[in-house]
């Protein structure tokens, strides 16, 4: 029977985040994962909007053969008679393309005050989340002195702060900007991988939590790894080994054993046991909790908050092999392409999610890898989308719908590249119910969950499982679920290692 | 020209709560109304010979007790019934019985389901904490979190305090309650569309949110807070129309000397080198005091009733960008006999409360879909209510007045304003909805008067027709409200004070605001003696 000081359970950035801050301490660290190959849900996403910089420096990602392609990947709202306008630098410090010259001012200034405010939630990514509670180990100096940068500020500024908190994005934008494809574009990009419309009071927040990101120290940066996000996966997975990490894939864990609430062992489907006193699970809380403790282990309390974790995901990844390049009516290919040509559109394209439907003009990002690339054009080129909105569970059934769906999404391309229909050779959709089935991720949702208020910071995933302890000891949460929330970046990982080390870990 | 110590710009609840203990404490006070009559959007009207009706709020519950006793509204007249639970109409003939007994409601749920049977008492015991947190809170001036102020560091203390008086799991529990749908928060209770139908729309009446917007929880607070004789969370009728409530404040404003104008309202409230001097009415009069305190909401006091140039403007700026969205409308018929509704019993109690069609969430969601693409709900939420079931001075006997609170109205339809046209069909799909479960219901009709926001803001002021002054939204709560730096019903200019729905803790007829701009006004004036601690705490 092998035995180990840690497991880590899921192979996704999270997990080798964990893994990897577990075995610069020493630890000897096997790491545990199902699919034949490591990155679960981040091999979904095409570009990197933010990289953990305690990961990346840490663990030396750039000795691993991270290299970055494009720095700063502008984005291109598209406009459906070719009038698009370019964002570029680190969260659209510039714009090109007719925009009047009052929305230049009122965007320069909208973007300073969205960035100073995200920047004041930043240090809370990378500390576990207070408890409400007296005694209860709250890092206070750190909260103090976050407080106190909230309080330096000025009046003013703190007052929009707080103004600012729970709003939703398009009241922001309809104060202070009248373009629509500039608006359309920011509601996208509040709303990606939420399951929120541009309308839903508190959106704003999906913004916050994508530009208090940095990549390689730009605040707000869209960047493309050479290799794409892959390349961020194989540098990780190469850092971590190199440190010691055993790594198995094709290794499904069928149950976490405890006694006496503390951890045993962990078994996998092929019958092997691997005794251990930590382990570390990168998976969904429901699925580590629920399916390999098992809730009879766990208390009714738990239990229940942990089935009240909500995980709707309603974006949908869908790959197209082209035959020779697309033509978005003239826009430079090098460059993340946006379709949501208002904030309506956003909103209406969400409608339909609440009621088990696809939008039938659903909004998208896309993205060409081959445009970033200097090898030469052999004809074919893959256009990479995440769709939204698309619900877990189509009430018409996947089977039924997904063809449907792909025609919608095809007819709303076709809007904005007319022709590109007839170059599709292949298509390959991924419903967010593919998504849940591929990655085991309850609900396909990109964040595991919802990434709402009410399960933010302390109440992320559910109430008692913040701090990425559970009640049974020597068992910590990794995923995405926990606090900060996903994206590439793995902050939730490296917190969760964080923690269990500073708890003793196996002791 | 007159001179008074205090004006009070619109005769609304607040403006009367307000000058009542304004007057109490021995200011020489003037209340001036536009209209020939005051109360706001709590009146009642005769608008059919022989009838009277509340044509815009209807029923009464947050009304502050306090407000009731210090005031003495009961011996001015002020009577309310509490009355009895409701029904919501399920397409396909059934329906779902409200009571005003919770051992009634546990079995009606059981007849729909025995897992929501149980999990009503928990609903019910989880909702009444997180009133009880909220309910002393209504009294209280909001502190400003960024100052340094003693009374501000003290009020954000006693917050504190309170908040962690509670168990950690309860913090956590409420702040999740604050902060997320009524859809998703009843899911984790329900599983009966029509009994989540029910308990939703309180989440949403008077608000431009729909079932499924985060923050609609804290709405359905706004609503369940009330009382009737203690009775949390319970609604009734103020007898004789709602137009008794304003009436029975103005004999207490009277009897404590002061003074009404009714019949012109505001044209400009003056202002002299950054303080206020008095008001000129729109007949030329003109009224000098030191203190004038607005009722009307911020939007029309700041940018209809005072000079841009006298303010400051990043407040204008903040004004400017207030969200004040109406969402509703009102039908209001008189009604020849009781109507009969197939569905119910005939001896059913139901009749007797507040009656709904919309049998889901879903729904109640559409309807939203369509205020958000600027259209009137093609299959509008309904809050019907029968007053005179339970008051019948309020019409001929036999006869009978029927309120329909509507959901959702834009204030414009696709950007532009209503018509005649649009109102009267808004009014055929309320009757048409109505007529679907009770045939016949249209012969009955007499009159009726059909409201949208147009008609709200254009006979009660009310921008937008928004029913609160403004929504009830994070970003426009408590130090928010209405905006940041001035949430203590102080404004730029001094002597100017608001006190109506716009300011914490915004509408419902709960005359909190007006008791909490009269208690800082007083105490500006070093006169806090003047008003006794507020006490409802449960």
């Amino acid at each position: 029977m092998p035995s180990c000081d840690a497991i880590v359970i899921g192979g996704g950035i999270n997990g080798l985040a964990a893994a990897g801050r577990l075995a610069l301490s020493g630890a000897k660290v096997t790491l545990l994962e199902t699919a034949p190959e490591l990155g679960g849900m981040a091999t979904l996403a095409h570009l990197c909007m933010g990289l953990d910089p305690r990961l990346e420096k840490s663990l030396a990602l750039a000795d691993h053969g991270l290299v970055w392609a494009e720095r700063n990947v502008s984005s291109t709202a598209l406009s459906p008679d070719g009038n698009h306008i370019v964002l570029k630098g680190a969260f659209a410090e510039t714009v090109e393309g007719s925009l009047s010259a009052e929305d230049r001012r009122a965007w320069t200034s909208l973007r300073d005050t969205l960035l100073r405010n995200a920047a004041l939630l930043a240090p809370f990514k990378a500390m576990p989340p207070p408890r409400l509670a007296r005694d209860h180990g709250t890092p206070l100096l750190d909260l103090l002195r976050n407080g106190l940068a909230l309080r330096r500020m000025g009046r003013d500024n703190l007052r929009e702060f707080l103004r600012l908190m729970l709003i939703n994005v398009a009241d922001v934008l309809d104060d202070e900007l009248a373009d629509d494809r500039l608006k359309g574009l920011i509601a996208f990009d509040t709303v990606l991988g939420h399951h929120a419309g541009p309308r839903s009071p508190n959106s704003l927040l999906g913004l916050y939590h994508r530009i208090s990101s940095e990549v390689n120290g730009q605040q707000g940066a869209i960047a493309l790894p050479r290799g794409g996000v892959a390349a961020v996966i194989a540098a990780l997975a190469g850092a971590v080994r190199a440190r010691g990490v055993t790594i198995q894939t094709g290794a499904r864990v069928k149950a976490i054993t405890a006694e006496d609430d503390r951890v045993q062992s962990v078994t996998l489907e092929s019958g092997e046991i691997f005794t251990t006193s930590l382990v570390v699970s990168a998976l969904h809380p429901a699925t580590t909790l629920l399916s390999l403790v098992g809730a009879p282990v766990l208390d009714t309390g738990v239990v229940r908050n942990v089935r009240n974790i909500k995980s709707r995901g309603s974006t949908a990844k869908l790959t197209l092999t082209l035959q020779g390049k697309p033509d978005f009516h003239g826009a430079d290919l090098r460059s993340r392409l946006v379709i949501a040509p208002s904030v309506r559109a956003v909103e209406e394209a969400f409608n339909a999610v609440k009621y088990g439907a696809f939008s039938e003009a659903p909004v998208m990002e896309l993205l060409l890898p081959q445009a970033f690339s200097t090898e030469p054009d052999l004809g074919r080129h893959t256009l990479s989308a995440l769709v939204q909105f698309a619900p877990h569970d189509l009430r018409m059934g996947w089977v039924k719908g997904k063809p449907a769906f792909l025609k919608a999404i095809m007819k709303q391309l076709e809007h904005f590249a007319p022709g590109i229909g007839k170059q599709v050779i292949a298509a390959d959709l991924l419903t967010p119910h593919d998504i849940a089935q591929h990655f085991g991720a309850p609900g396909g949702q990109w964040h595991h969950a919802e990434l709402s208020v009410e399960q933010m910071l302390f109440l992320r995933p559910g109430v008692g499982l913040a701090q990425y302890a559970t009640p049974v000891r020597g068992l910590y949460l990794a995923s995405a679920a926990m606090h900060p929330g996903g994206g590439v970046n793995g902050s939730a990982g490296w917190n969760a290692a964080g923690h269990a080390l500073a708890k003793g870990g196996a002791a | 020209m007159s001179r008074y110590d205090a004006i009070v710009a619109g005769g609304g609840h607040n403006g009367l709560v307000t000058a009542c203990y304004l007057a109490r404490a021995g200011l020489k006070t003037l209340v001036v109304e536009k209209n020939d009559w005051v109360g706001g959007a709590a009146v009642s009207r005769s608008l059919h010979p022989g009838f009277t009706y509340s044509n815009c709020s209807y029923v009464s519950s947050l009304l502050r007790p306090e407000i009731m006793r210090e005031l003495e509204l009961p011996k001015h007249g002020l009577q309310i019934l509490p009355y009895e639970g409701g029904a919501v109409f399920m397409k396909g003939g059934g329906y779902l019985a409200m009571y005003r007994d919770h051992e009634a409601n546990r079995r009606e749920f059981a007849r729909f389901s025995p897992r929501d049977a149980e999990s009503y008492d928990r609903y019910s015991r989880d909702v009444l904490r997180h009133c009880r947190f909220i309910r002393p809170l209504l009294l209280r001036t909001p502190p400003d979190p960024t100052s340094f102020r003693p009374r501000d560091l003290s009020e954000l203390a006693f917050l504190g305090r309170k908040l962690f008086a509670m168990p950690e799991k309860d913090i956590y529990a409420m702040i999740r309650f604050w902060t997320m749908s009524i859809s998703d928060f009843l899911d984790e209770y329900f599983e009966t569309p029509v009994i989540k139908a029910y308990l939703a729309v309180s989440a949403i009446i008077g608000t431009a949110l729909g079932p499924m917007s985060p923050g609609s929880a804290y709405v359905l607070l706004h609503h369940y807070m009330g009382d009737v004789d203690g009775n949390i969370g319970a609604w009734g009728f103020a007898r004789g129309g709602m137009g008794s409530i304003t009436q029975a404040l103005m004999a207490s404003f009277k009897a404590a000397g002061g003074e009404v104008r009714t019949g012109s309202g505001i044209e400009k409230i003056l202002v002299r080198n950054g303080r206020t001097t008095g008001v000129a009415l729109a007949n030329g009069d003109e009224f000098t005091a030191p203190l004038v305190i607005s009722n009307m909401d911020v939007k029309r006091t700041f940018l209809k009733h005072v000079e841009e140039r006298d303010l400051p403007p990043a407040f204008v700026k903040s004004v400017k960008r207030f969200k004040i969205r109406g969402s509703s409308g009102k039908v209001n018929i008189a009604l020849d006999a009781l109507p009969r509704f197939p569905a119910l019993p005939d001896d059913s109690p139901c009749i007797r409360g507040d009656m709904h069609f919309t049998d889901s969430i879903e729904r109640l969601e559409l309807a939203y879909d369509d205020w958000k693409a600027g259209h009137f709900s093609r299959d509008p939420f309904l809050d019907m209510m029968i007053p005179t079931t339970t008051d019948p001075t309020m019409t001929p006997p036999g006869k009978h007045f029927m309120s329909c609170f509507v959901q959702y109205a834009p204030p414009k339809i696709e950007g532009r304003d209503w018509t005649d046209a649009d109102r009267d069909a808004f009014g055929q799909t309320v009757l048409n909805q109505i007529e679907e479960y009770s045939p016949g219901f249209k012969k009955l009709v007499l009159h009726a008067e059909v409201r949208t926001p147009r008609e709200l803001e254009a006979e009660v002021g009310l921008t937008e027709g928004n029913i609160f002054q403004g929504e009830l939204t994070f970003d426009q709560l408590l130090f928010n409200r209405p905006v940041p730096g001035y949430a203590q019903y102080r404004s730029p200019i001094e002597g100017l004070w608001m006190c109506g729905s716009s300011t914490h803790p915004g509408g419902g007829v709960m005359g909190a605001p007006g008791r909490n701009a009269a208690a800082e006004i007083l105490r500006s004036l070093k006169k806090p003696a003047a008003m006794g601690e507020a006490y409802a705490v449960l």
